[in-house]
């Protein structure tokens, strides 16, 4: 792995340890060859794949982001390569992104931290807002825009929103950073048919087997000894 | 202009849990009832079908089943002094909408309460001394016991077809239960779910540690069941979905599947869904509820429904807001202590950790929230609070189960 990219596993870690409990740990001999497997081949995208809402500047940070979170290593491609970017797009074109059910009424306040989003922007206008905001301070910070960032900037400038050491004009970089993690996740970890985890790519680094899952037949036979299967997506059984 | 309909004998508010068994038990009884529910109608053959519930993204993310808060949410605060702000998207807690309700995306962990949880006040009275409980602490005994309740809860088993193992037959404790639960008049009615690694660990480890292990009890059935309505439940798959989430083999219990297709068969009943109640109707002099006004979220036409019973089987939210946006009842005030509606409110919460094991298989995706160990030791008044500055407490449980994306996301706040 190259030394510029954030340690992913720390990442994860961050994000939830059980993700790490979802890990399937590899036995020494698998470790090893591993290690000198070049990266997963990237799935090409069957046909070019227009944005539907994300501006180019926006879509150029959130796959800088993408792939700071998720580099290509010997467990995956890069985020942007596993689709992360379109499952944004697709999600913030659609009822997702235009504020499907949140309450959007007033009263606007600034609340306790506790009493969780009062901001009156749906998430397309929030990810706008936002990623502004990020590549503001970026400025500020590097001089230049968070994409055109080198790879250990780019894992500091998320590092340094994770933890609100980063201070954007008059929105939370920490609330920021937390969305935009969980959006890469989902982009990530979500069904196929919703523009990411393009070819299942995170079920087979986890060992997820997906659809259908009926196993009442596999709780007893597989006691502490690993289940394998070929991941299948909903796509498969449409 | 509201449109006045025909009066009915009984009309629900709400076709969750509560709506479906008291609907059930009045058209038996030969009563003519409505049933109101805001949200959408829910048939599982219709809609808790494969592919669609194994869609982690749209009901574990999106929360298909819950509530939609852009039409209406409550306001919160953690203290008396704070505003209190909308909750603009659930997520601490998620209250259900549509047909089922909450009951048709639980988890399915099956608990009754303990007998002394009836009479909280007067069992830490006594076993603490009159001055024990501080003043500020408003636990009160409920007005029925646990003994009154033991047939209903009976009942209810064998309408989910809980699956457990019992540790307290008629006062007799039996090993591998619980030996804290009060005494039940009969066993659950399906063997315990089968259980997994982390959960067997979970259990020794409690048992060296001089601890009661036990299966967790669960409302999702272990093995195809037909319960007393004459439905049929099927066995749990260990897909690992069920929370959030419906059921797609029918075992989990839930109102859609335990009672729905009786009263939808039975000439006395009548659903209508999305069909939002927005006040109580009463006789001011006689101090008796005569009806509902629903807005029928369809068209945006408002109609009263007279009846002779009307039963408020929303959630606490939905009934408390009723009495109050009716005038009905004395609203509770923190500050005095004067009022009941809307005093005491409580909502379980957990917490909890997730274990690694470099050395162990998990498969973490085989499972249910009911596949697991749980050891009740430090439960309400199941140990001594002596000493250690507060009351209450909870069970502790180890289960398996769980799909990617919520794992990833499970530690992140937004």
């Amino acid at each position: 792995m190259a030394d510029e990219t954030i340690p992913r596993r720390n990442f994860l870690l961050g994000a939830g340890t059980a993700v790490a409990a979802s890990l399937a740990p590899l036995s020494p001999s698998q470790d090893a060859q591993a290690a000198e497997q070049p990266a997963p081949a990237a799935p090409a995208p069957p046909e070019p794949e227009p944005l539907l809402t994300l501006t180019a500047t926006e879509a150029a940070f959130l796959s800088a982001a993408a792939d700071a979170i998720i580099p290509a290593d010997e467990l995956s491609p890069s985020g942007t390569d596993c689709g992360v970017v379109i499952y944004i797009d697709r999600q913030l074109a659609g009822a997702y992104g235009a504020g499907a059910r949140t309450y959007r009424n007033g009263p606007f306040r600034r609340g306790k931290p506790e009493q969780g989003y009062q901001l009156p922007l749906t998430p397309r206008q929030y990810f706008a807002t936002g990623i502004a905001a990020a590549n503001e301070w970026a400025r500020k910070t590097y001089g230049k825009e968070f994409d055109r960032l080198a790879p250990p900037d780019r894992a500091a400038a998320l590092s340094a929103m994770e933890h609100g050491t980063a201070q954007f004009e008059n929105f939370s970089a920490r609330a920021f950073f937390g969305r935009l993690h969980g959006v890469v996740m989902e982009g990530f970890f979500s069904d196929p048919m919703y523009g990411g985890n393009r070819n299942k790519v995170s079920w087979t680094m986890l060992g997820f087997p997906g659809l259908p899952a009926t196993y009442a037949d596999k709780v007893d036979a597989y006691f502490n000894k690993r289940y394998v299967a070929p991941p299948k997506s909903i796509a498969d059984f449409s | 202009m509201t449109i006045r309909l025909k009066e009915v004998d009984a009309v629900m508010v709400g076709m969750g849990w509560t709506g479906a068994i008291a609907a059930r038990e009045l058209t038996k009884a030969g009563l003519d009832v409505v049933g109101l529910e805001r949200g959408a109608d829910r048939v599982p053959a219709e809609d808790f079908g494969l592919t669609t519930l194994r869609d982690e993204l749209r009901y574990v993310h999106r929360l298909e089943l819950m509530q939609d808060n852009s039409l209406d949410t409550i306001t919160f605060r953690n203290a008396a002094d704070q505003p209190a702000l909308p909750i603009r998207r659930f997520g601490a807690f998620l209250p259900g909408e549509g047909v089922g309700g909450t009951g048709s995306h639980w988890g399915a962990l099956y608990w009754r309460n303990l007998p002394s949880d009836f009479r909280i006040r007067s069992a830490l009275t006594e076993r603490y001394g009159a001055n024990a409980i501080p003043a500020d602490m408003t636990i009160q005994d409920w007005p029925v016991s646990y003994e009154e309740l033991e047939p209903f809860y009976d009942r209810f088993d064998k309408l989910c077809g809980v699956s457990g193992q019992a540790g307290n037959l008629k006062g007799h404790i039996i090993a591998g239960g619980n030996p804290f639960e009060g005494p039940r008049s009969d066993h659950y009615p399906n063997k315990p779910i089968k259980s997994g690694l982390g959960p067997s660990l979970f259990g020794e480890a409690a048992k060296s540690l001089g601890c009661h292990p036990f299966p967790a009890p669960t409302a999702t059935s272990s093995a195809p069941y037909v319960n007393p309505e004459g439905m049929t439940l099927g066995r749990c798959e260990y897909c690992g979905h069920c929370n959030r989430t419906a059921c797609e083999a029918n075992a989990k219990a839930s109102p859609n599947i335990t009672l729905m297709p009786a009263l939808r068969a039975d000439p006395r009943f009548e659903l209508r869904t999305r069909a939002f109640v927005s006040r109580l109707v009463y006789d001011k002099a006689a101090r008796k509820v005569t009806g509902v006004v629903y807005t029928d979220m369809r068209n945006g036409e408002e109609y009263e429904q007279p009846a002779g019973l009307v039963v408020l089987s929303a959630f606490t939210f939905g009934n408390t807001q009723q009495l109050l946006l009716s005038g009905i009842g004395e609203p509770y005030d923190p500050a005095s202590g004067k009022g009941v509606v809307g005093k005491n409110y409580c909502y379980q919460f957990e917490a909890g950790g997730v274990a690694f094991f470099a050395d162990k298989e998990m498969n973490p995706f085989i499972g249910a929230p009911g596949m697991g160990v749980v050891i009740d030791d430090f439960n309400g008044e199941n140990f001594d609070h002596s000493g250690l500055g507060f009351f209450g407490g909870g069970y502790i449980v180890c289960s398996n189960g769980g799909a990617p994306l919520r794992a990833a996301t499970a530690a992140r706040h937004w």
